[in-house]
């Protein structure tokens, strides 16, 4: 492998509370970061935010709004360059990578607002997605060479596979803004999913969903998870949906994680009610 | 059929199994364009031969032809990339100078009489199409220097940057003779003994290849990306789209064709002076564009017709072109912002293949009346 002397790998810790020691011991976390910490201004967005995150694990990010939970998505990902700590991607470094060199090492994200390619049809959306593993040549493409056929037909075939996990082969050819809320944001997922990440962010899947949508995304989530075996890292505020599928939560308050551990540890740990609910005042 | 049939799926229609819809096979559909391709070409060329269409009457065909080119490859940077670039002529003009001096120095190299070119040898016919390919080279490098930097930017400031280095390249093009003392473009007297080298056959050739490899192009993985940073950059840049890439690719394309319908402007109207690349030239161009709708092929080879024609036929009425310009632009943004075909691209094997499936809009309409009332608004 050329990239060898970029590889850094770290051992798992078995204390690290978030993992799954006979899953995950002795692998290398699939997305670490290590004292990440961004400034703006004179203001700490983000400070010291820790995570090593298991091969197939589900974590929720959970804060009040302005925690900075979305900043942490946007530092993973390389859309802010953090002013501290690194991020790590299977045990390579994301430092001084692209936005979009990140996504193909790994990481895919969907947006809070979505962000779709909304005049172009479902099937092309997922098409760019899978862009990054599309091989023919600008020539080859433009002279129609037998080449751009054979790989247009299996990455189409793909496509369809992969809006098949979500029930949305019958959309393929709408155009993605004309399709109904909850499509889109499925739609969203999707196309990171045709990125082929080893880690997906979801900010806020749930948002705008209603009780019986927001089950079925549960339900999708997991299958995502046990279908292709990847890790999931993700935003909410319905707490039904992060205390439902996440096996560990992190609780972030003004950019800085105040507690950390299994849905039903969070849900008794007088910091986090503190946070969300202000502290009781002692008359 | 008792299962609940999907109303938005292809082609909308709300009866029959997705998979009864009969379609044209991918060899048949490109056989079909090419054979009407050729059709026009030839009838074309046979009315110019046989006098149906007079030599000044072919002379202006050979004009759209031209302004056709410009008007897709600059849609390529503004309707498919999404960028307002202003600075096409200054493409045109490296391309065109390109072309016509490579022409000129290499006919001369072979002895090559400016009376061949009228008559056609398999000599000259291979240096105009050397010259076009070089025309075309020119400008695309020009487009790869001023696109690397100028892309970093959006938007007015896009603009201003490209026209900006339009009119460098229009004043380098004035004075280099005179800083480099050699003969080169004859600066403000203008680059005379181009060979009148374009024809019809040649510019709709053109036109055709040019219209198929843009299509082409958008309809890959490379358009996608191209498609993708214009509806949404940021989630294009997540999703793994090499941003800087496909920018500056669609940039390097566009001029490049650009730089192609230079060559064949040169050889249509046999002198080149900096002065025909200014700036009105330019938003020529993008008017052109921006009133067949951005991002629809069809849409920028019809304004570009029609704009080239018109002037033509109101030749007592060409001074005040550029009123009547600023008044449809202004007319088309209130009435019909995204252009007069909008982003609408015509497929002449869609066409067949609705007749084929019996699919036209009237009994569209009633299926999906029909389809309504079972399942309600079908999101269109």
């Amino acid at each position: 492998m050329a990239d060898r002397k970029r590889h850094r790998p770290v051992l798992v810790q078995v204390e690290t509370p978030n993992l799954i020691p006979e899953r995950d011991l002795g692998t290398i976390p699939v997305l670490q970061a290590e004292h990440l910490g961004i400034d703006f201004g004179g203001l700490t967005a983000v400070d010291d935010f820790n995570i090593a995150m298991g091969r197939t694990e589900i974590s929720g990010l959970i804060g009040p709004n302005g925690a900075g939970k979305t900043t942490i998505f946007n530092l993973l990902t390389n859309v802010y360059q953090p002013t501290r700590g690194t991020v790590l991607v299977d045990g390579y470094d994301t430092a001084g990578k692209s936005v979009a060199e990140v996504n193909r090492m790994g990481i895919a994200r969907t947006f809070q607002n979505i962000r779709l390619f909304s005049k172009m049809t479902v099937e092309e959306n997922v098409l760019v997605g899978f862009g990054n593993t599309m091989r023919t040549h600008l020539i080859a493409d433009m002279l129609r060479l037998p080449s751009h056929w054979r790989q247009e037909a299996e990455y189409r075939e793909r496509a369809l596979e992969l809006l098949d996990i979500f029930d949305m082969r019958r959309y393929a050819d709408t155009l993605a803004g004309n399709l109904p809320y909850g499509a889109q944001r499925r739609l969203e997922i999707l196309r990171a999913l045709a990125t082929g990440p080893k880690v997906l962010l979801l900010d806020e899947p749930a948002a705008g969903m209603n009780p019986a949508e927001t089950e079925e995304l549960m339900e999708n989530i997991l299958k995502i998870r046990d279908e292709l075996q990847i890790a999931i890292l993700l935003i909410e505020h319905d707490m039904s949906l992060v205390m439902g599928v996440c096996e560990v939560v992190g609780v972030l308050d003004y950019g800085k994680i105040i507690a950390k551990g299994t849905p039903e540890q969070i849900q008794n740990d007088p910091r986090v009610i503190e946070a969300y609910l202000g502290k009781q005042e002692v008359r | 059929m008792t299962e609940k049939r999907p109303i938005i799926s292809a082609g909308g229609r709300g009866q029959g199994a997705p998979d009864a819809r009969r379609t044209l096979p991918m060899p048949v559909r490109y056989a079909i364009n090419a054979v009407l391709v050729l059709v026009i070409l030839v009838v074309g060329e046979l009315m110019i031969d046989g006098g149906a269409i007079t030599r000044y009457q072919s002379t202006v065909l050979e004009q759209v032809g031209i302004y056709i080119i410009l008007a897709v490859s600059l849609n390529i940077a503004t309707g498919y990339l999404g960028q307002l670039p202003l600075g096409h002529a200054g493409f045109m003009s490296v391309g065109a100078y390109g072309c016509s001096i490579f022409v000129i120095h290499m006919s001369e190299a072979l002895g090559v009489g400016a009376r061949d070119f009228v008559t056609g040898t398999p000599v000259t016919a291979a240096l105009v199409l050397g010259g076009l390919i070089v025309g075309g080279i020119c400008a695309a490098v020009a487009g790869l220097i001023i696109g690397i930097p100028a892309l970093r930017l959006k938007g007015d400031y896009l603009a201003i940057i490209t026209l900006a280095f339009a009119e460098i390249i229009r004043v380098v093009m004035l004075n280099i003779d005179g800083v480099l003392g050699i003969e080169l473009t004859g600066g403000a007297a203008g680059l005379t003994g181009i060979p009148s080298y374009s024809s019809f056959l040649l510019v709709f050739g053109c036109v055709a290849l040019v219209c198929f490899l843009t299509h082409t192009m958008m309809k890959s993985r490379h358009g996608r990306a191209i498609l993708a940073i214009r509806d949404n950059e940021i989630a294009a840049e997540a999703t793994g789209v090499n941003t800087t890439y496909y920018k500056t690719l669609a940039f390097v394309v566009s001029a490049f064709f650009a730089g192609v319908a230079g060559g064949l402007y040169a050889g249509c109207i046999g002198v080149l002076q900096p002065a025909y690349f200014g700036f009105m030239k330019s938003i020529e161009i993008l008017v052109m564009v921006v009133l067949g709708g951005m991002g629809s092929m069809l849409g920028s080879a019809l304004s570009a017709t029609v704009l080239t024609i018109l002037p033509e036929a109101l030749r007592a009425f060409s001074e005040y072109r550029m009123i009547a310009y600023a008044v449809v632009l202004i007319l088309v943004m209130i009435f019909r912002p995204q252009g007069l075909l909008g982003s609408y691209d015509f497929s002449l094997s869609r066409v067949i293949e609705r007749v084929m499936n019996r699919d036209f809009p009237w009994t569209r309409r009633a299926a999906r009346a029909d389809a309504g009332k079972e399942v309600g608004d079908d999101g269109r």
